[in-house]
C-alpha cells in the first residue's frame, strides 16, 4: 500500500439523511421533556420547582458545554493543522453550530432561575449586600462587587455570545470552501481559531465560576474552571464518537475507518485521566489543609445521599474508561467505543449532577420523571438540532487541504 | 556456493520499495528486513511484522513503580516514622496518590526506554550496526537472506524490475564498523 497508489470510491457529496425513527423519537423525546419539565414547575410546590430549576441548569449546561466542546474541537483542528480529523470535522461543526441556540436555552433557564430565586438565591437575596439587614451576608457582599445580577448576565451573554459567534463563523467558512475550494477559507479559519482558543481558555473557567461554581458563593477553589472544563471536553467527544458509529452503521461515512476510531478514543482516555487528575488536585488540596471552609463543599457531597453517587461518579468517569480503553484493541472497535462515549456521557450526567444538587435543592435531591425527563428532553433536542444541522450540508469538506491525508490515516 | 550472505536492494523512493515487498512477496522470496529512513504506513502489516510488544514492559515498569513508590511511602510515613502533619493519618490514601502516581510514571518511562535500547542494543559504548549506511540518510533498503533463498538472478530482477537503483550482494552480514 503505496501513499498513493490506493484509489477509493469515495462519495463526498454524500448527506446525511434524517428522517423516519431517528426524527420521530428525537421529537418525542423533546416532547416528554417539556411535558416533565412542565409537571415540574406547575406543581405548585416549592421544593419540586427548585428541583426542576436544578435540572434545567443541569442540562442547558450540558448542552451548551457539549456544542462549546464541538466548537473547541473544530479550532483546535485548524490551530494544530491536523489531518486526521478532516473527514469527520463536520460532526463538531454541526454541534458547534447549535451552540448559539443552546447558549439562548441557558441564558434563558439563568434569567428566569435568578428572577424566580430558584437559582442562584445564595448570593441573590433581598438585602443580602445590606449591612441593615437581617439578610445580610458579608461574604456576599465583599464579592458582591463581581458577583451581582447585571454584571453576571453582561458576562453570560458575552461569553456565550463570542463562542456562538466564532461557531458560526468556522462553519460558514467551512460550508464556502466546499463552494469556492482554495486555501482562503482555511487560513482564514486558522487565524479565527488561534483568537477563539485564547479566548475559550480565558473565559470558560469564569464562565463555569458563574454559571455553576456561584450557586453555593461562600466557597470557591480556582480549579473548578479546567474540572469543568475536563468535563466538557470528555462529554464533547464522547458525543462526536457515538454520532461517528452511529452514522457508520447506518452505512455513512466509509472514509472514517478505525484509526480515526482510535484517535477519538485516544482523547477520552487521556482526558478521562485529565478529568480525574484536576477533580483529585482540588479534592487533596482541599483534603490536606482542612479548611472549614474549602471542606464545606466536600463535606456536603459526603453526606449520606450523596456519597454512594459522589464515589460512583469516579468509578464512572475514571475507572471504567481506564479500564476499557486503556487497550489499543479497544479504541478500535465500535461497540466498545459506543459503550464507553454512553457510559461517559452518563458519568458526566452524574458529575455536573453533583455538582449542582448539593447547592441547590440539597437535602430534596431526587432522580425521578424530572430528572429523567429533562435529560431525555435535551438528548431529543441535541439530537434533533445536530442531526439536522447535520443533513443540511456534504457529511465532509471535500475541499479541505487535509482531507486526502485524513483518508490515509493510519495509526 | 557464492559466499553472499544478505542481497541488499537499494530503492531512492518508498513506493517502489512497497512495489519491490509485493513482487518479491509474489515469489514467495521471504523478506528478512527493511531499512528506511522514515517510517512509512502500513510496512508493518505487509511485512508481517508482529505489533511490538512494548506496552507490555511498559505495564509491567508501571506496576514495579505503584508497587515501589507505595512501599516507600508506606515504610518512611506510617511504618518507620510515622508523624503528625496536620492532623492526618500517618497512613493517609489521598496523599499517597502523587507520589505513587509519579513514581509509576517515571519507572515506565525509564523502562520503556531501556527495554527499547536493550532490544535494538543501543546502550552506550556499543556500535551500531547497520547493513546498509544509506538506510539512514536517503535510501529504502530491502534485505533478503541469500542463504534461504538460492535464486539469487531471480532475486536480482525481481529487484531491478520494481526499481532498485542498487543491488549488493554482502558477504558480512554488518557493513558498520566492528
Amino acid at each position: 500500500m503505496g501513499t498513493h497508489s490506493h484509489h477509493h470510491d469515495y462519495n463526498f457529496n454524500e448527506r446525511y439523511e434524517f428522517a423516519g425513527k431517528a426524527k420521530m423519537f428525537s421529537i418525542i423525546a423533546v416532547v416528554l421533556g417539556v411535558a416533565a419539565v412542565a409537571i415540574g414547575l406547575l406543581s405548585g410546590d416549592h421544593v419540586t420547582v427548585e428541583r426542576t430549576y436544578a435540572n434545567l441548569l443541569l442540562m442547558g449546561y450540558y448542552f451548551t458545554c457539549v456544542c462549546a466542546a464541538g466548537t473547541f474541537f473544530v479550532a483546535l483542528q485548524y490551530v494544530t493543522q491536523s489531518a486526521w480529523s478532516a473527514g469527520l470535522v463536520r460532526i463538531p461543526q454541526a454541534m458547534a453550530s447549535v451552540l448559539p441556540i443552546a447558549s439562548l436555552i441557558l441564558l434563558v433557564i439563568v434569567g428566569l432561575g435568578l428572577t424566580t430565586h430558584n437559582l442562584y438565591h445564595h448570593w441573590n437575596a433581598d438585602g443580602i449586600t445590606d449591612p441593615h439587614s437581617t439578610n445580610f451576608d458579608p461574604i456576599i457582599a465583599g464579592k458582591s462587587a463581581y458577583l451581582n445580577v447585571p454584571f453576571f448576565l453582561i458576562r453570560q451573554v458575552v461569553f456565550m455570545g463570542t463562542y456562538s459567534i466564532f461557531a458560526v463563523i468556522f462553519a460558514k467558512l467551512s460550508y464556502k470552501e466546499d463552494l469556492e475550494g482554495g486555501l482562503t477559507s482555511y487560513k482564514k479559519s486558522f487565524k479565527l481559531s488561534a483568537i477563539f482558543l485564547v479566548i475559550f481558555g480565558f473565559t470558560t473557567p469564569i464562565w463555569s465560576f458563574d454559571t455553576v461554581m456561584s450557586l453555593e458563593a461562600h466557597w470557591f477553589s480556582t480549579m473548578f474552571g479546567w474540572y469543568n472544563f475536563a468535563a466538557m471536553w470528555v462529554s464533547g467527544i464522547s458525543c462526536i464518537t457515538i454520532i461517528v458509529v452511529v452514522l457508520k452503521k447506518a452505512g455513512y461515512m466509509n472514509w472514517v475507518n478505525e484509526n480515526h476510531l482510535h484517535d477519538l478514543g485516544k482523547l477520552m482516555f487521556g482526558f478521562s485521566i485529565f478529568w480525574t487528575y484536576v477533580w483529585f488536585a482540588q479534592f487533596m488540596l482541599i483534603w490536606y489543609s482542612n479548611i472549614p471552609e474549602e471542606t464545606v463543599y466536600f463535606y456536603k457531597r459526603w453526606e449520606p445521599e450523596y456519597k454512594p453517587w459522589f464515589w460512583l461518579s469516579i468509578i464512572i468517569n475514571f475507572v471504567a474508561p481506564l479500564l476499557l480503553l486503556v487497550d489499543r484493541d479497544a479504541k478500535r472497535k465500535q461497540n466498545v467505543m459506543l459503550f464507553v462515549a454512553i457510559l461517559l456521557l452518563a458519568g458526566h450526567w452524574l458529575d455536573y449532577y453533583i455538582m449542582i444538587m448539593p447547592g441547590t435543592v440539597a437535602e430534596h435531591r431526587g432522580f425521578g420523571i424530572i430528572e429523567i425527563g429533562t435529560a431525555l428532553g435535551f438528548l431529543g433536542l441535541f439530537i434533533f438540532l445536530v442531526m439536522s444541522k447535520l443533513s443540511k450540508q456534504a457529511l465532509v469538506p471535500k475541499n479541505h487541504p487535509f482531507l486526502d491525508e485524513s483518508l490515509h490515516h493510519q495509526i | 556456493m557464492s559466499n553472499t550472505k544478505y542481497i541488499l536492494g537499494s530503492f531512492a523512493d518508498p513506493d517502489e520499495m512497497m512495489h519491490g515487498i509485493d513482487k518479491l512477496q509474489a515469489n514467495n522470496i521471504s523478506i528478512y528486513d527493511c531499512f528506511t529512513p522514515m517510517p512509512i504506513h502500513g510496512i508493518e502489516a505487509k511485512l508481517g511484522v508482529r505489533p511490538s510488544r512494548l506496552p507490555i514492559a511498559a505495564f509491567c515498569f508501571g506496576a514495579l513503580g505503584t508497587t515501589l513508590g507505595f512501599s516507600l511511602l508506606y515504610y518512611t510515613m506510617a511504618y518507620d516514622w510515622p508523624m503528625n502533619i496536620g492532623g492526618k493519618p500517618s497512613f493517609g490514601m489521598p496523599n499517597f496518590v502523587p507520589v505513587t502516581f509519579e513514581v509509576t510514571i517515571l519507572l515506565c518511562a525509564l523502562g520503556m526506554v531501556a527495554t527499547f535500547f536493550f532490544r535494538n542494543h543501543l546502550f552506550p559504548g556499543r556500535t551500531p550496526r547497520v547493513m546498509d549506511l544509506r538506510a539512514t540518510d536517503d535510501r529504502f533498503i530491502l534485505a533478503v537472506d541469500a542463504k534461504e533463498n538460492t535464486d539469487h538472478a531471480l532475486i536480482d530482477s525481481l529487484l531491478k524490475e520494481a526499481g532498485a537503483v542498487e543491488v549488493k550482494y554482502n558477504d558480512r552480514k554488518y557493513v558498520s564498523y566492528e
